[in-house]
C-alpha cells in the first residue's frame, strides 16, 4: 500500500504505442458522447413539442442514442479496465486496438442501418420486430444493424478472452484472481488488487453474456432470411434481455476499477482489500447473470419462480453497492483530510450516481411496481441517473485524471468550477424530470406526447441542456489535454 | 393513496437517506481522524447497515410477493367477466368494451404480430395494470375496476412507428348492487 498516496505510480505510464490506442478510445468515446447527447436532447425537444419530428425520425434517432450510447459508454469503460488491468497482468495492445477497429466498423454498420437505411427497431432489436416493421425499414436494413452489434460483440470478446488468458496466466485461474479461496477463511493477501477482482468479474459475465447476445443475433439473422425457422419470442426475449442487462451493467463493472485505484491516491488513505470485498464481487458476478427476469415481470407466462428470482435477486444485487462499494468509498474520504481537485470530486458524485440510481431501480423491481410502472419514464429516469451520473463520471474521472498531472493542485480549470456543477446539477434535474414523468405515468419511447407530460419533457430538455454544455467544456478540455502532450507520458512521473 | 403515491414516497425517502448520507460524509470529508479507530467504527457501523437492508429486504420482498401479485396462467381463472384482446401494429382489439365495476374481469392478451404491452390507463391518466401482448402466448390479467367510466388502453411496447398512438378506449359502468359509490 506504499503507493497509495503516489498520484501518477511509474507502472501506469503508457508506451506511445499504448497511449495513441488509448487517445483513440477516449477521443472517441467524448465526441460520440457529445453527438449522441445531442440527439437525446432532440428526443426530448421533440416529445416536448419544442421541435417538430416525424415519429419514424424520432424512433431512427431514439434507436441511435440507444445504441450509440450502450455501445459507447462500454467502449470508454473497457479503456479505464484496460488502463488499470495491465498493471498487474500482461494485456495485448493489438487486441486492445483490434477491439477499436471493430466497435468503428460496427458503429458504421449501425448509423448506416439507421440513418440510410432508416432502421428504427430499438437498440434492444426485440424480436420480431427488426424483420416486422411494416414497411418502415427493409429486412437488409435489419441484418446490417445485427451485423454490426455483432462486431461491436466479437471485438470486445477478444479483448474479455485476452484478459482472461492474462488473468489465468498469473492466478492459475479465474476463481483464485476473484479471491474465492479467501472467501471463508484465511488470510486474504493484502496486495492482491481490487482491480483484478473486478476485471475477473467482467470477463466471467460478459464473456458468457456477450455469446449469448451472439445466439440471439445470428437466430435473429437467420430467420430474416428463412422465416420458416420461427423464433419462439419468449426465448428471444430472455436471450436478449439476458445479454443486454449484463452487457450495459458490466460497463459500471468496469469503470468503478477507477474509484478503486483512484480515490486512495487522492484521499490520502489506503483502500484496502477486504472479506466483504470479495463477497460482493463473488456475489455481484452471480447478480448480473441471474437478475435479468426483472425485466420479464410483466410476462406472465414466465414461470413464476423466474419472478420471484428476479425481485428478490435485485433486491440483493443492491447488498454490495449499499454495504460495500459505495460505503467503502465514503469510508474512504471521511475524515480523510480529502484533497477536492476534479477527478476526486467526479469519483464521488459517481459513487453518488450509483447508489442513488439504484433506488428507483430496486423499486421497479417489484413485480407489484412493475405493473404500473414498466416502460413509463420511471425506467429512463433510473438508468440514466447510474449511467450519467455513475458511469460516466468515472469514466471522466480517468480522463482528468491522466490530462491533469503536473497541474498545481490550487489551479481550478473552466472544468472545475463551471462545468462539474452544470454537470451534476443539470443532470440530477434531467433524471428527475424522468422520473418525475415515469410517477405520472408518462410512457417512455413514445414520439408524440398528451399535453399533461409536456412539462416533464420541457424541463428535462433545459436540464439536458445544462449536462450538454458541461460536456462541451469537459470534452474541449480532455481532448486538448490527450494531444497536447504526448511526449511526457512515456516518461514515469515522479509524482508530486 | 394510490400505487404511484406509494412508490413516490418509497423512492424520495430511499434517495433521501442516500443523500443525507452522502452529504455527511462529504462535510467532514476535509476533517482528519485516526484512520485506525475509525476503520473499527465503519466495520460496526457496516455490520448495523447491512442486516438492516437484509430485514428490510425479506420484510419487503415477503409483503409484496404474498399474495403472489400475477394469477395462475395455465388454470382457469373463473372471472364473472371475460374480455379477449389482441394487438396488432398498430390497433388493439378488444371482444368488449362494456364492462362493470365490482367484479373481477379477466383479460385473455395476445399479439398478431409484434410485442406489444398492453396498459390500462384510468380516467384520471394513471396506469393501474398492464401486461405484455406476445405472439404465441395469451398472458392472463385479473382486474377489478372499483371507480367507473372511461379507461383507456396503451401500448407499452415499442412495436414500430406508430407505437404511440396504438391505443383503444373501453367503458367501465358503476358496480350493478349499489356498491362503493
Ligand atoms: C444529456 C444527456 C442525455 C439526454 C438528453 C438523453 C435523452 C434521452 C431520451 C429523451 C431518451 C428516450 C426516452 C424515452 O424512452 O422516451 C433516452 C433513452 C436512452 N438513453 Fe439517453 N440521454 C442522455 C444521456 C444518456 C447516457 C449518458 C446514456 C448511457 C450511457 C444514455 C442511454 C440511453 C439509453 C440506453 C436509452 C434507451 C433507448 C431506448 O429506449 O431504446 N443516455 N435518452
Ligand atoms: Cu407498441
Amino acid at each position: 500500500m506504499s503507493n497509495a498516496q503516489e498520484l501518477y505510480p511509474r507502472d501506469e505510464a503508457l508506451a506511445p504505442r499504448e497511449r495513441r490506442v488509448f487517445t483513440f478510445y477516449l477521443v472517441t468515446a467524448l465526441v460520440v458522447f457529445v453527438l449522441m447527447m445531442s440527439l437525446g436532447l432532440v428526443l426530448r425537444l421533440a416529445q416536448g413539442d419544442w421541435l417538430t419530428l416525424s415519429p419514424a425520425v424520432f424512433y431512427q434517432v431514439m434507436t441511435a442514442h440507444g445504441a450509440g450510447m450502450v455501445g459507447t459508454v462500454a467502449l470508454a469503460a473497457c479503456a479505464v479496465m484496460w488502463f488499470f488491468l495491465r498493471k498487474y497482468v500482461p494485456l495485448s495492445t493489438t487486441i486492445f486496438a483490434a477491439n477499436y477497429a471493430l466497435f468503428v466498423l460496427g458503429a458504421a454498420l449501425i448509423l448506416g442501418s439507421i440513418f440510410l437505411g432508416r432502421y428504427g427497431g430499438a437498440w434492444t432489436f426485440l424480436y420480431p420486430l427488426p424483420v416486422h416493421s411494416m414497411g418502415l425499414w427493409s429486412r437488409n436494413a435489419a441484418v446490417v444493424f445485427m451485423l454490426g452489434y455483432l462486431s461491436i460483440g466479437v471485438g470486445f470478446l477478444l479483448f474479455y478472452l485476452d484478459a482472461m488468458r492474462a488473468v489465468i496466466g498469473r492466478y492459475g485461474n479465474l476463481g483464485r484472481a476473484l479471491g474465492l479461496q479467501w472467501l471463508f477463511s484465511g488470510t486474504i493477501d493484502p496486495e492482491h488488487p481490487k482491480t483484478v477482482v473486478a476485471g475477473t468479474m467482467v470477463i466471467i459475465v460478459n464473456s458468457i453474456g456477450t455469446l449469448v447476445g451472439a445466439v440471439a443475433l445470428v437466430m435473429s439473422i437467420v430467420n430474416a432470411y428463412y422465416p420458416s425457422a420461427v423464433l419462439d419470442a419468449l426465448v428471444a426475449k430472455n436471450l436478449i434481455y439476458m445479454f443486454g442487462h449484463t452487457f450495459i451493467n458490466a460497463t459500471i463493472y468496469m469503470a468503478v476499477i477507477a474509484v478503486y485505484e483512484l480515490l486512495p491516491r487522492y484521499s490520502g488513505r489506503p483502500y484496502p482489500i477486504s472479506r466483504p470485498f470479495l463477497w460482493a464481487w463473488a456475489a455481484s458476478t452471480v447478480f448480473v447473470l441471474t437478475v435479468y427476469p426483472h425485466h420479464l415481470l410483466m410476462d406472465y407466462v414466465m414461470p413464476h419462480w423466474a419472478l420471484v428470482v428476479g425481485q428478490i435477486l435485485s433486491y440483493a444485487s443492491g447488498l454490495p453497492v449499499f454495504t460495500v462499494t459505495a460505503y467503502g468509498a465514503l469510508t474512504n474520504v471521511y475524515r480523510s483530510g480529502m484533497r477536492w481537485s476534479l477527478p476526486a470530486k467526479l469519483l464521488l458524485l459517481s459513487m453518488y450516481g450509483w447508489a442513488a440510481g439504484i433506488v428507483p431501480a430496486i423499486v421497479d423491481a417489484t413485480i407489484r411496481v412493475n405493473r404500473v410502472m414498466h416502460n413509463t419514464m420511471w425506467v429512463p429516469g433510473h438508468f440514466h441517473f447510474y449511467l450519467l451520473l455513475g458511469v460516466l463520471p468515472m469514466v471522466l474521472a480517468l480522463m482528468f485524471h491522466v490530462v491533469e498531472r503536473g497541474k498545481r493542485p490550487a489551479q481550478r480549470s473552466a472544468s472545475e468550477r463551471l462545468g462539474f456543477p452544470a454537470y451534476w446539477i443539470g443532470g440530477l434535474a434531467f433524471v428527475t424530470a424522468f422520473l418525475a414523468g415515469g410517477y405520472a405515468s408518462e410512457p417512455r419511447r413514445f414520439a408524440a406526447h398528451l399535453p399533461a407530460w409536456l412539462p416533464y419533457d420541457r424541463w428535462g430538455s433545459i436540464a439536458a441542456l445544462l449536462v450538454i454544455a458541461a460536456m462541451l467544456v469537459f470534452t474541449t478540455r480532455i481532448v486538448g489535454g490527450l494531444l497536447r502532450t504526448p511526449a511526457d507520458a512515456a516518461v514515469a512521473d515522479p509524482g508530486r | 393513496m394510490s400505487a404511484q403515491n406509494w412508490i413516490g414516497a418509497i423512492t424520495l425517502v430511499g434517495l433521501a437517506a442516500v443523500s443525507l448520507g452522502f452529504v455527511y460524509v462529504l462535510s467532514q470529508a476535509g476533517r482528519t481522524a485516526d484512520p485506525a479507530r475509525l476503520s473499527k467504527a465503519s466495520k460496526t457501523v457496516r455490520r448495523w447497515w447491512f442486516w438492516a437492508l437484509i430485514v428490510l429486504g425479506i420484510g419487503v420482498a415477503w409483503g409484496t410477493l404474498k399474495p403472489f401479485p400475477i394469477p395462475p396462467q395455465w388454470s382457469p381463472l373463473q372471472a364473472a367477466q371475460t374480455v379477449d384482446v389482441v394487438g396488432q401494429q398498430w390497433a388493439w382489439s378488444l371482444s368488449t368494451t362494456h364492462l362493470a365495476a365490482g367484479t373481477p374481469v379477466e383479460f385473455r392478451v395476445t399479439s398478431s404480430d409484434v410485442n406489444h404491452s398492453f396498459a390500462i390507463y384510468d380516467p384520471q391518466g394513471h396506469i393501474v395494470i398492464q401486461t405484455q401482448a406476445m405472439p404465441g402466448y395469451t398472458n392472463k390479467l385479473l382486474y377489478t375496476f372499483r371507480e367507473p367510466g372511461t379507461y383507456t388502453v396503451r401500448c407499452l411496447e415499442y412495436c414500430g412507428v406508430a407505437h404511440h398512438v396504438m391505443q383503444t378506449r373501453f367503458e367501465v359502468a358503476a358496480a350493478a348492487t349499489g356498491g362503493r359509490p
